[in-house]
């Protein structure tokens, strides 16, 4: 059986435990053993965009023995924005260091959860349901930095009950931006309002994103307006296989009828 | 008296907060978006003909002493004069002697950036001449005694309601805020300017070296007349405008439009090779072109940023970023705003003075992918940062607090006990009814948003409990 090792961000670990557990059980059913290096801490992102370079850079250092220590096949990571730190930020942060060809190594073998699925595991559907209008945030690193538009939207068509709608201006940044939020936030907020705006003019009844940061602060932003939006997760979404209502089971023994008699004609 | 950085945070606020700002700005950058995704597909490759501009800027970039050279000698060699400013003040100084040697009372200007970043205007106008500008959103912004708003649309903050208000109150004559209409009084205004200025001004977009001539692209056509009709042309370029070869603005001219506006092509480009040949009918009697360092040299010198001067002012990277469109051009408080003011900005005016525009963005990359000479944007506000953090102020606190993160973060049972700890306070302080209050220990966050629901166990717990039960 191939063995993943999951790398659970630091705010994920302490703010949305769910996150990793509905991870580690999407991977689960994807025919992976999920492990869970418990050394590990966070990857120095915080710090490195900050600018204190020197501060991440142990971190840095610490992360590529730890996981490069692990025999998994590949790492799997819940968070474009930390998997970009590890796989395009470490080989400028380690540059000239002994570390940097441990981390060039790493750079291939680490992985945004939607990324792992869609172009690693070559799965699209993951068994799941959940029959909800859900609406997809684009979130920066996932699109800019790792190049990630259309795998976690190719998991979201597959899912049982759920109706896929885009909405307005999904490329534009929420405004979380890490410290960026805490330095400066009026601007982040009056990001989060439009972005939170565009999930509302959408329809939606869930944004989902790759990013728990980006929905921390886009469900802040829609609970202090009182929206009737809420976010969830990418892998909490995939996570849920409540049993298919009995009409749709129906309806697919149906399907499965047809095409059995297309096949027989 | 306060800091640039106070005001910023400032004006910054109340700007995020003005809805009206907010819908203006919307209107404007859709409006944009739709014209540069039209003529975005009259490109067969987009990406080629940005790794083009990239390569073609590259090259002069790092020959800089050579085509400059070229390009002066050309110049020259046609009767064109060339003053090489090292500062600000040396360019001031060269034009406004240039404009009392010559008796100039009025100057009409055409939009330039680098004049702006000189302030060429106050000093020429503190010698009594009258200056006019002549594009139209400068023309603006000019009689509401206002910076330009945008390096490339300059009057972007204001409906047209505003603007014929305004046009109304200072030029008259005004019947109606249809657009054809404020441009006909408009130019009713200007070309008076137009046929009394002595002197006319202008930026240069590309100077190129194998021709030695200087390429301004307008929409209006006020460059044309402001460097023809009047009996002295002056343009002022920094140092980094110069190209190798007359046909790269074959791909840059097409890029330069489209990005900037959303255009095919602009519907003025022309190419200034000197004054008034001896048997040609119009042109100025005297061409001087100014070529302005202030601070480049020491960009150039650090091959990390280099490609900063990459930069051919289209705007792209302002039109599509997210903080540009909340806090608007005029909160930087900077000539140049946007992301490339932020990069750019502590270069010119001094990291410590404005370091703090480079914390201002959420590092979304939008910039990145807009540039069509591909400057990596917001990497470099990264390496602003990390400069800043080496040789600038920084909060003692904020150094702290990063030397105290680190050494919790580098063992994960500190990390799991003190992250433990905190949460367990924070989730009895919300028990008690805290969140959201002036004792909110999440007070920055909270005040902006409902506050975060603090699970009881962290993911590491869990974890450990069902590989416990499993």
């Amino acid at each position: 059986m191939k063995k993943v090792a999951m790398f659970i961000p630091c705010f994920v670990d302490q703010l949305n435990p769910e996150v990793g557990i509905d991870m580690a059980r999407v991977l689960r059913r994807s025919g992976y053993s999920v492990d869970f290096p418990e050394a590990q801490t966070c990857c120095g992102q915080p710090a490195f965009n900050s600018g204190y370079w020197q501060e991440a850079r142990p971190l840095a250092e610490r992360f590529v023995k730890i996981f490069g220590a692990s025999d998994a096949d590949a790492i799997v990571c819940p968070s474009g924005s930390c998997t970009t730190m590890v796989r395009n930020f470490y080989p400028d942060l380690l540059a000239g260091s002994s570390h940097a060809a441990d981390a060039a190594k790493l750079a291939t073998r680490i992985f945004e959860f939607s990324e792992f699925l869609v172009k690693v595991a070559q799965v699209v559907d993951v068994g799941a349901n959940f029959p909800h209008r859900v609406a997809y945030h684009d979130a920066c690193h996932a699109l800019r930095e790792l190049r990630l538009k259309q795998e976690p939207r190719e998991l979201l068509r597959h899912v049982r009950g759920l109706e896929f709608v885009e909405m307005p201006y999904c490329e534009e940044c929420c405004g979380f931006g890490g410290t960026f939020a805490t330095k400066f936030p009026m601007i982040s907020s009056a990001m989060g309002e439009t972005k939170a705006a565009n999930a509302e003019a959408s329809g939606a009844e869930y944004v989902t994103s790759t990013d728990p940061s980006c929905l921390m602060h886009i469900d802040g932003i829609l609970r202090l307006r009182k929206s009737p939006v809420r976010t969830i997760h990418l892998a909490s979404i995939l996570a849920q296989t409540a049993p298919p209502a009995e009409a749709e089971l129906a309806s697919r023994a149906a399907d499965a009828q047809g095409a059995a008699g297309k096949v027989a004609r | 008296m306060s800091t640039p950085a106070q005001e910023f945070l400032r004006n910054a606020a109340i700007k995020s907060a003005d809805l009206a700002h907010r819908r203006t700005i919307r209107t404007g950058i859709d409006h944009y978006e739709a014209a540069v995704g039209r003529t975005g597909s009259r490109f067969n490759d987009w990406e080629a003909a940005r790794q083009r501009i990239h390569e073609i800027k590259w090259e002069a970039i790092n020959h800089l002493d050579r085509y400059l050279l070229e390009f002066e000698t050309r110049l020259k060699a046609r009767g064109g004069h060339v003053y090489w400013a090292e500062t600000a003040e040396d360019a001031r100084r060269y034009i406004a002697d240039l404009a009392a040697r010559s008796n100039v009372r009025t100057v009409v200007k055409s939009k330039s950036m680098v004049t702006e970043e000189i302030d060429l205007t106050h000093t020429l106008e503190e010698k009594g001449v009258t200056v006019f500008e002549t594009d139209l959103g400068e023309m603006i912004v000019q009689l509401r005694k206002e910076p330009p708003y945008h390096l490339m649309t300059p009057a972007m903050h204001l409906t047209r309601a505003e603007i014929a208000d305004l046009f109304r109150e200072k030029l008259g004559g005004v019947e109606s805020d249809d657009p054809q209409h404020l441009v006909s009084v408009a130019r009713r205004a200007l070309r008076k300017a137009f046929f009394s200025a002595e002197m006319g001004i202008s930026g240069a977009n590309f100077l190129v070296a194998d021709s030695g001539m200087m390429a301004l692209t307008t929409n209006e056509g006020n460059g044309r007349l402001g460097s023809s009709l009047p009996r002295i042309h002056v343009a002022v370029a920094g140092i980094e405008k110069v190209i190798p070869r007359m046909e790269d603005l074959a791909v840059i001219w097409p890029t330069l439009a489209r990005s900037a506006v959303g255009q095919p092509i602009a519907c003025y480009n022309t190419l200034i090779g000197g004054p008034r040949g001896p048997n040609e009918t119009d042109g100025p009697e005297e061409f001087h072109l100014v070529l302005l360092d202030n601070g480049r040299s020491e960009l150039l010198a650090d091959p990390e940023q280099r490609e900063v001067l990459h930069c051919i002012r289209c705007g792209a990277c302002l039109n599509v970023c997210p903080v540009f469109r909340k806090i608007g051009g005029h909160s930087y408080g900077t000539v140049y705003g946007g992301p490339i003011g932020s990069v750019l900005m502590p270069h010119l005016g001094g990291l410590n003075k404005f370091q703090h525009l480079s914390y201002a963005s959420s590092l979304c990359g939008a910039c990145t992918d807009a540039c069509p000479a591909k400057i990596d944007l917001h990497h470099h506000l990264l390496q602003n940062r990390r400069n800043a953090v080496r040789s600038a102020d920084r909060p003692a606190s904020e150094r702290l607090a990063f030397t105290l993160w680190r050494w919790t973060m580098m063992g994960s049972e500190r990390f799991a006990f003190f992250a433990g700890v905190a949460r367990a306070l924070l989730r009895a302080a919300y028990g008690l009814g805290l969140a959201r209050t002036s004792l909110d220990p999440m007070r920055p966050w909270s005040r902006v948003h409902a506050a975060t629901a603090i699970p009881a166990k962290s993911f590491r717990a869990l974890w450990k409990e069902q590989r416990g039960a499993s």
